[in-house]
């Protein structure tokens, strides 16, 4: 019997186990260009820096036994984490009471904080530097208000030290401390602290107790968004720091431009990745330890 | 329940941190419409001659239609590669989903200087240095996770059932996409291509490294400017920048505002 040209019936069309999800080949197809992208726009680049720091041309360790055996670099290292614990501290302990106000406020004071922390973030850290070396430098808006208040008698060398380059560095990163800490803050129901102030906690306690702890989460990833982009921050040090506040970053551009010793600044690069990644999976161990521990 | 002194104290506290996330954005404005040459502050008169400095100047509109160009090309790019390749990792099968999923994340984690290093050489002896399409491929790159991030939430709030619907109906997948998928997700797409023009038009590191005598973006235009002759047309120019971000971010604000299901209650 010869087969009846059957009408296909359209829902048995697409993948047999659920039509919800794309077949393997079309989403292949669909990831490709990204992949290509990715592949040539960050990996092979980024993978040739690093080959270049070890095959330059025969292998060798010796740009990287290079950063541990000079004192400059090791302190340049160092002072790398130093300025981005800095930054990072001074970010919770200004960041915090703002996310917390964001979170606890209504209406039109809502939105003048909201509008206080995205303004910022929204403009080019370009842009931000620049308005840092106009407000520091000797005679800034800063050095001029302070010698008009008779405050000092001449201006200050403010710019091109690290002062400038924690207060300038905290402030552009400032929003990414807020904004992680504003999110888990504000879904925090409102009943808990009631519940703690109706059992007699006063302000302070039923703060300590009830909305500290379960804000933790929050500080977790702005500390972490904070502290990794300030390893790796380039813009900002290059223009408002100077010779004494040399950082990673800094120095990677210095060796690339100016010295063009690119195997060296390969190596300079791997360390501060490295560095980087290590911070990121730490600190997510880390955080889901603390989640497991307070389900348990 | 208000404690009188300790709110005021609070308030004001909180006052000082907010001016202080202000203060530069503000402080660009009255420099760039003051009248010494020498940055001064308050300004003593008001005019438009750095703006009008900017505008008749060569080389900075030559870098700034330089940026404009990039970031056009780089917002298509970009939107058009990520949209794709969310809708593949939210609703496909693939193998090594997780991976790709923190591969398409890493140009946001890796440190831009780094990026930038490593563009630099790959790009020079290719001749990819000041050039357009480097810069294209550079920037994408860069600009392609945000797309990749506000597409995917638009993709997971869409409801796979309208989809199967269609295809029920006799759509083909390209149709059913193009006709109920993508209708339902403009607003995540859209708000990826902001990002993808901003984080192109605004990005300042790679910029830095790869640009050209001859092909410079804004950006590397200023940071020269800043370094060698700090006139108050760079407070003009900032101005300009700071606008156009301001107001294709608010506009993404205000649009997500509205269309968010818990708000319209």
């Amino acid at each position: 019997m010869p087969a009846t040209p059957v009408m296909r019936r359209p829902f048995l069309r697409g993948s047999p186990t659920s039509s919800r999800e794309y077949g393997r080949t079309p989403s292949l197809l669909l990831v490709t260009p990204l992949l290509l992208l990715l592949s040539g726009g960050f990996l092979y680049p980024v993978g040739k820096l690093f080959w270049g720091s070890i095959f330059a041309p025969q292998a060798t360790l010796k740009h990287y036994l290079r950063i541990v055996e000079e004192p400059l670099y090791l302190l340049v290292l160092w002072r790398t984490f130093e300025i981005a614990f800095i930054v990072t501290v001074l970010a919770l302990l200004l960041g915090y009471p703002v996310a917390l106000a964001m979170a606890r406020v209504s209406g039109r004071a809502a939105t003048l904080v909201g509008a206080c922390v995205l303004i910022p973030l929204w403009t080019s850290v370009l842009v931000r530097s620049y308005a840092w070396i106009v407000l520091l430098q000797r005679n800034g808006v800063v050095n001029s208000s302070l010698l008009e208040a008779g405050l000092i008698e001449a201006p200050l060398q403010l710019l091109y030290t690290r002062g400038a380059v924690v207060v300038a560095m905290t402030q552009v990163l400032l929003p990414f401390m807020v904004l992680p800490i504003y999110s888990v803050v504000s879904s925090i129901p409102d009943d808990l602290t009631r519940a703690a102030r109706n059992l007699g906690a006063g302000g302070l306690q039923a703060f300590l107790r009830i909305t500290l702890p379960l804000s933790l989460p929050g500080v977790a990833a702005g500390v972490l968004i904070t502290f990794v982009l300030s390893l790796g921050f380039y813009i900002t040090p290059a223009l408002v720091g100077g010779p004494s506040t040399l950082m990673m970053s800094t120095l990677i551009g210095q060796q690339t431009t100016e010295l063009l010793n690119w195997p060296f600044a390969g190596a300079l690069s791997v360390v501060l990745l490295l560095a980087t990644l290590l911070l990121v999976v730490v600190f997510r161990r880390a955080l889901a330890l603390n989640k497991g521990f307070k389900l348990g | 329940m208000r404690n009188g002194p300790a709110v005021v104290v609070a308030a004001l506290a909180i006052g000082l941190i907010l001016f202080f996330l202000l203060l530069p954005t503000l402080i660009v404005v009255p420099m760039s419409i003051g009248t010494s040459p020498y940055i001064e502050f308050p300004p003593h008169g008001l005019t438009y001659k750095w703006y009008e400095a900017y505008f008749s100047d060569p080389d900075w509109m030559a870098a700034t239609w330089f940026s404009v160009r990039i970031a056009v090309a780089t917002t298509i790019s970009a939107t058009v590669i990520g949209t794709l390749a969310a809708v593949a990792l939210v609703r496909g099968r693939l193998p090594g989903k997780e991976f790709l999923q923190a591969l398409t994340l890493a140009p946001l984690i890796v440190p831009h200087i780094v990026i930038a290093v490593a563009l630099y050489l790959f790009f020079a002896p290719l001749g990819l240095v000041g050039n357009f399409y480097g810069f294209v491929i550079a920037h994408s790159m860069l600009a392609v996770p945000y797309v990749v991030i506000t597409v995917s939430a638009a993709l997971q709030r869409f409801d796979a059932n309208l989809e199967l619907a269609a295809l029920n109906c006799g759509a083909t997948r390209i149709q059913a996409f193009f006709h109920i998928v993508l209708p339902n997700i403009v607003p995540g797409v859209a708000a990826g291509a902001v990002f993808a023009f901003l984080a192109s038009f605004d990005e300042a590191t790679v910029a830095f490294f790869i640009s050209g005598v001859e092909g410079k973006t804004i950006t590397r235009k200023m940071f020269e400017d800043i370094d060698f002759n700090l006139t108050p047309v760079i407070a003009a120019v900032s101005t300009v920048l700071t606008l156009v971000s301001l107001v294709l971010m608010s506009t993404i604000e205000i649009a997500r505002r509205r269309s968010d299901p818990d708000r319209r209650g």
